[in-house]
């Protein structure tokens, strides 16, 4: 790199100008092709129904209908999607016998406007036999539980029980076993602009368009490709430039590509769809609602000798890929930033009469942190330990980077020490623990609570495997996964300016801004000289099964392709000026935006001269040099290895950090939560673009606030949905978001060339914990532990009152 | 079919339409406008919050007939001269968006709360952006936006 000028700096962003303007391009805006009609699809009203038939003559003879497809045409026409599990569990992109969860797609109908399409919708009729429902996870694993694949025989996608150390041993030999039983809840990020899908069958070239607000992993475009029976380089999908967030929710658009697909092909129009609330509500994607059952063994000064994880994950009615990553998606950060060596996992994907689930911002390790560091802060609380302390203890120290973890993680960099010590310094932690304690003199509930975790970024598409049985993968006709790759290239015209061209599919990330100041840096340039074209397209763009925007991976993967791009061309510019000088390459570097001398006399040539030159003069080029400025690069983590025989995988490939203090009070009438303070420390490597690294930090935060208070996509016992709309499924407002102070520590990534890591699900996956923690700590004296999330006010208050009631009984009794 | 006649950012617009079609619908679709967002299409997340004769509403729960004979201003109409206008350029500095789809509902409601309140206390605020939902921001940047906004508008108008 020539220096920092950019990098580093709060740029302001280039995407800005056109979004405050109304001129984004998202995919409603988007009219790709002529003629399109428009598409409803008619969902199940039951959880649980064999489907005996369906009516379409109603629909069908509305003006304006074009036509219908219904699971029957799904089953003749498709195939089942692939699914993470040996179980056979077939996963069509609409029911075709059977129903499983309330909005599960039966048919669609398509019309010349959406208002027509789903006055049709309204009159397609399909005969349902109901069946027994069930959608708790522990109960759906009870014999006398319906089950939903007879094929499967129970409700169990698939368990794995993993084991890393001796934790029989560590258990045998410790001072002190705790254990504990935590519940997390069913919520999804629901991004503000809903699923869209366009899709055009072209029957002469036998190629299908597909326009979707998708954001990858893109190997969903093969398995989609195999679903509709169509050779890979005949599915096309192209991405629109703008995307109205995701936060991992449109990873699982890709049934609905494969449908509105299907309608396009069968139908011969061009047919777009755009999801309703309700309809995204009811049938998008979640995070799993996950029992879990913690064991915890250490010695009496605190040392954890080993851990056991028991988990149900509920992923609905079908178990849709990438799933079960709830499960596994963390498990080379399994141990979370602690030394401990010994650790039993037991993890069961179980199937309900629910939605289904996918990545949802911080995939699994929101779950995996909120079980870990309650049980951090119930180990300090039974040795009258401080929770710092008890967590200082166990930390792994600056010195053991590279550090491996028995499940298989590498970290890469980190001094977790110190960004703990920042974090309590920036709380003013002893200050704060001074003012709890008059607080509770006076009766108020003041509570404080910490929350540390790894942050996970990239993940190494291996991972997947660990669901999979170790003799199922040592099979010879098992192939192995791993890896994770990002491409970009980058072109000089002939006057010097430069576009750089991503295969990215951001959602708000800002890839356009840090690329620039990226390229900017590398070649001397201002980041305005840069123009960066993000709009993913399958059959132009430079990609491979692990592309997309998920796991945190551009911070880190996508920004190392670019910079070795940028290098790429670098050297070369310095071969042709040496060519041009008839100097030694040695001698001459790239520096200010000029291949100069390294001595810093003589001539120098710019990059507009050089540009010019080559683009207009191939004869100027020096023998076996390949004409045009532009060089494309893929990085691949080397690191991203298949899982072992030991169940051993490094499941993500840069790993940060995070420390947290938050102080709250919980008021005895009302139970409602204040936060009074919230102080967040990251360990990114290096950092970009800070404005954007805090904006992400902030956004990750309330994700992780919404979650542990407000959000739950709740269902009754007989599986009927219940929060169908904003007023019933509730997203924390400005109203409600916390002020936070945020700081960082920098451990660049000795595996990335700018030292940079991902942090876009950052505290995501702490503010369950850490509020969790704080709760529980301010009502200590009632002797209350939160274990179950949501914590809505009507929770608390009635833990509060039972508390309060049993505390006087037993001062009556004394 | 009924014809609607309306002016938006000033200028004069004829459509006709089906008397059931939304507000928003009826700008995106037949006015070509698609600045403005839908989120939820039942008045809650605030994406399509649009200025209707002078006062900020949600156009996803009004009919466009209703809209008969009014003066809506959208997003598009914002910027003065080819320069961002002062609570847009606020935003951008402030980094009160992400993905930018909440962003046309939240500055036209931001507009509404500082016409009504010139000098809002960062609670007042937050309350009056509460009408948007964001999923992006934690709203940090926006308050932040809004907040440094506010006496630019004061002080032009
Ligand atoms: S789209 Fe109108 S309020 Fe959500
Ligand atoms: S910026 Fe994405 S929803 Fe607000």
């Amino acid at each position: 790199m020539s220096e920092a000028r950019w990098i580093g700096k709060s740029v302001k962003r280039v995407e800005d100008a056109r979004l405050l303007t109304g001129r984004g391009t998202y995919i409603d805006d988007h009219p790709p092709v002529a003629n399109v009609c428009h598409a409803a699809i008619v969902r199940s009203p039951l959880p649980h129904a064999a489907i005996r038939g369906y009516d379409l003559s109603a629909a069908l003879a509305l003006e304006g209908v074009v036509g219908a497809i219904t699971g029957a045409d799904v089953a003749r026409h498709t195939k089942p999607f692939s699914v993470g599990v040996t179980a056979p569990i077939h996963y069509y992109c609409a029911a075709t016998d059977r129903v499983r969860f309330v909005g599960e797609p039966v048919a669609v109908v398509v019309a010349k406007n959406r208002y027509v399409a789903e006055d049709a919708a309204d009159l397609v009729r399909v005969d349902y036999g109901p069946l027994p429902v069930v959608v708790d996870p522990e109960r759906a694993l009870d014999t006398t539980a319906p089950v939903l694949h007879e094929a499967v025989g129970s409700n169990l996608a698939g368990n794995r029980r993993l084991v890393y150390g001796e934790p029989d041993r560590a258990f045998r030999e410790a001072d002190v076993v705790l254990t504990e039983r935590f519940s997390f809840p069913k919520y999804g990020s629901t991004p503000i602009e809903t699923y869209g899908v366009i899709a055009r069958w072209d029957p002469i070239d036998g190629v299908c368009t597909v326009w979707s607000n998708f954001m990858g992993p893109f190997i969903m475009h093969p398995l989609t490709a195999r679903v509709l029976g169509l050779a890979e380089n005949k599915l096309r999908f192209i991405v629109p430039t703008d995307i109205g967030g995701s936060f991992g929710i449109k990873s699982s658009i890709y049934p609905y590509i494969a449908l509105i697909a299907l309608a396009a092909m069968r139908l011969s129009v061009p047919v777009k769809w755009i999801e309703d609330r309700r309809e995204h509500l009811l049938a998008s994607s979640s995070g799993t609602d996950r029992v879990a059952y913690r064991e915890l063994a250490a010695r009496k000064d605190g040392t954890i000798l080993g851990m056991r994880f028991k988990w149900l994950d509920n992923v609905g009615g079908y178990i849709r890929s990438p799933e079960p990553g709830c499960s596994f998606r963390p498990t080379g950060n399994f141990v979370g930033p602690y030394r401990f060596q010994h650790l039993e996992v037991d993890a069961s994907v179980v199937m309900t009469n629910k939605s289904l689930t996918g990545p949802n911002r911080g995939y699994a390790c929101g779950h995996l942190y909120f079980e870990t560091e309650g049980m951090m802060d119930r180990l300090a609380d039974r040795l009258g330990l401080d929770p710092a302390e008890v967590r200082r203890k166990n930390l792994v120290q600056p010195d053991q980077f590279p550090y491996r973890t028995p499940s298989g993680g590498l970290y890469d960099s980190g001094d977790y020490p110190a960004v703990l010590e920042r974090a309590l310094q920036l709380a003013r932690y002893d200050e704060l623990r001074r003012e709890q304690a008059k607080a509770r003199a006076t009766g108020r509930y003041v509570g404080i609570g910490l929350a540390l975790a790894v942050d996970p970024s990239v993940s190494n598409m291996g991972y997947v495997a660990t669901a999979l049985d170790p003799q199922f993968r040592a099979k010879p006709e098992y192939l192995p996964k791993s890896g994770a790759v990002d491409a970009a290239t980058i072109k000089i015209d002939p006057l010097g300016r430069v576009i750089a061209i991503l295969g990215t599919t951001p959602q708000g990330q800002g890839h356009q801004t840090v690329v620039s100041q990226i390229v900017a840096d590398e070649l001397g340039l201002a980041p305005q000289d840069v123009t960066v074209v993000d709009e993913m397209d399958t059959f132009t763009r430079v990609w491979s099964i692990s592309s997309g925007t998920y796991s945190s991976r551009f911070g880190s993967v996508g920004t190392s392709a670019v910079a070795l791009a940028a290098r790429k061309l670098k050297a070369k510019l310095v071969e042709y000026g040496a060519h041009l000088m008839e100097l030694p390459v040695a001698s001459l570097e790239f520096r200010d935006g000029a291949v100069r001398p390294r001595s810093g006399k003589g001539p120098s040539y710019s990059i507009k001269d050089l540009a010019g030159r080559a683009h207009w003069n191939t004869e100027s080029l020096p023998e076996g040099m390949e004409p045009a400025l532009q060089a494309t690069a893929v990085f691949g983590f080397t690191v991203a290895k298949a899982v072992d025989a030991q169940d051993r995988v490094n499941s993500s490939n840069t790993y940060g950090f995070i420390a947290e203090v938050m102080a709250v009070e919980v008021d005895p009438e009302t139970a409602a939560i204040q936060i009074l303070r919230y102080v967040t420390v990251h360990d990114a490597g290096t950092i970009i673009n800070p404005m954007i690294a805090e904006g992400q930090i902030y956004g990750g935060a309330l994700h992780g606030l919404g979650g542990a208070l407000y959000e739950e996509l709740a269902y009754d016992e007989h599986g009927q949905f219940l929060t169908g709309t904003f007023m019933d499924y509730l997203v924390p407002t400005a109203s409600e978001a916390p002020q936070i102070d945020i700081a960082h520590i920098v451990s660049p990534s000795p595996l990335t060339p700018l030292g940079s890591k991902g942090l876009g699900e950052s505290s995501s996956m702490t503010v369950p914990a850490v509020i969790a923690n704080a709760v529980s700590d301010a009502l200590a004296p009632l002797g209350i532990w939160i274990n179950e999330l949501p914590m809505t006010p009507s929770k608390l208050w009635t833990a509060m009152a039972r508390a309060c009631r049993s505390h006087a009984k037993s001062e009556g009794q004394r | 079919m009924v014809t609607v006649r309306l002016k938006v950012n000033g200028v004069a617009h004829e459509g006709r339409c089906e008397p059931r079609k939304l507000l928003v619908d009826f700008i995106r679709e037949d006015l070509g406008l698609t600045g403005t967002h839908v989120g939820c299409e039942h008045g809650i997340c605030g994406a399509c919050t649009i200025m209707f004769n002078g006062e900020a509403a949600r156009s996803c729960i009004m009919l466009a007939v209703q809209a008969d004979g009014a003066e809506l201003g959208t997003v598009e109409g914002l910027m003065r001269d080819g320069k961002l206008h002062p609570l847009q350029e606020a935003f951008r500095e402030h980094h009160g968006l992400q993905c930018g789809f909440c962003t046309p509902g939240m500055l036209i409601t931001a507009l509404d709360l500082l016409r009504t309140n010139p000098s809002p206390s960062d609670r007042e605020i937050r309350e009056g952006i509460s009408a948007v939902l964001c999923r992006c921001t934690g709203y940090q940047g926006i308050v932040n936006a809004v907040r440094a906004a506010a006496p630019i508008l004061a002080s032009g108008r």
